[in-house]
């Protein structure tokens, strides 16, 4: 049987370089998800999730598999703890599409294992995310620390 | 936000999103089975949630899968729950739960 997956969708009035900046730029994202994602972004090349300010915690790992800016993102999503144990890695694809005047930001995370304690963080998160992410590049503000 | 709130106004609909959220990733086929009603209907009903953004589909080969995308419910959420608020609504949800049984509210 498959693993669990899920497919998030926000429509955010920006351009798809905007956004996908959005997703990148240490920041941005410490407004909208106060967390950095670190890494040279080629494809191979490892990533770090970390809390954004002074104590900057390491909270996930990963290695980018495709990166193709402004459109598409693809990267293994994993706790620290996971690092060596890639069976145990999940998998997050970002995609960007123009659709009329705004973008079409789709998140998917599958590769999950059921009844997870990661799975039940994404859950609760990505919605967060991303609706504090289309708040921020609408109107310019984030929404209220989310964690 | 009209399209969010109208969707979510009619009882099956919900129950569409019910299901979704128990098993994420279902088929026209499976959903029909689930919620014992005509193709016809759930496609009318799913095309509704689709408009409101709060089911996304996939297609896998000839099979095309539909998923929960609660993103607009929390749009709404934080439109109008300021962060300082949050942790008395989940404290009270909480209380509301322990008090009723999780199968009310």
């Amino acid at each position: 049987m498959d693993k669990p997956q899920f497919v998030y969708v926000t429509y955010i009035a920006a351009s798809p370089e905007e956004v996908w900046n959005a997703l990148l730029e240490p920041e941005t994202t410490a407004k909208y998800w106060q967390h950095v994602n670190v890494s040279d972004w080629k494809p191979g090349s490892r990533w770090e999730h970390r809390r954004a300010g002074r104590q900057n915690e390491l909270k996930l790992v990963g290695k980018v598999i495709d990166s193709s800016p402004p459109g598409r993102l693809v990267l293994t999503w994993a706790s620290p703890a996971d690092e060596a144990h890639e069976g145990k890695h999940t998998r997050v694809t970002f995609e960007i599409e123009p659709v009329g005047d705004v973008v079409r930001l789709t998140v998917t995370h599958d590769r999950l294992e059921a009844g997870s304690e990661m799975l039940r963080r994404i859950a609760a998160g990505w919605p967060k995310v991303l609706s504090s992410l289309k708040s921020l590049l609408e109107t310019g503000r984030a929404l209220p620390e989310l964690w | 936000m009209d399209k969010v709130f109208k969707a979510l106004a009619d009882p099956t609909r919900r129950r569409l999103l019910d299901a979704l959220r128990a098993r994420n990733g279902q088929t026209l086929g499976k959903l029909c089975a689930r919620l014992d009603m005509t193709r016809q209907a759930v496609t009318q009903h799913l095309g509704r949630l689709e408009d409101a953004n709060l089911v996304t589909t996939v297609r896998r080969g000839r099979e095309k899968l539909h998923y929960l995308n609660p993103v607009p419910i929390h749009e709404i959420f934080d439109r109008w729950i300021e962060k300082f608020e949050r942790q008395r609504l989940d404290a009270l949800r909480d209380l509301k739960k322990r008090v009723e049984g999780e199968h009310h509210g």
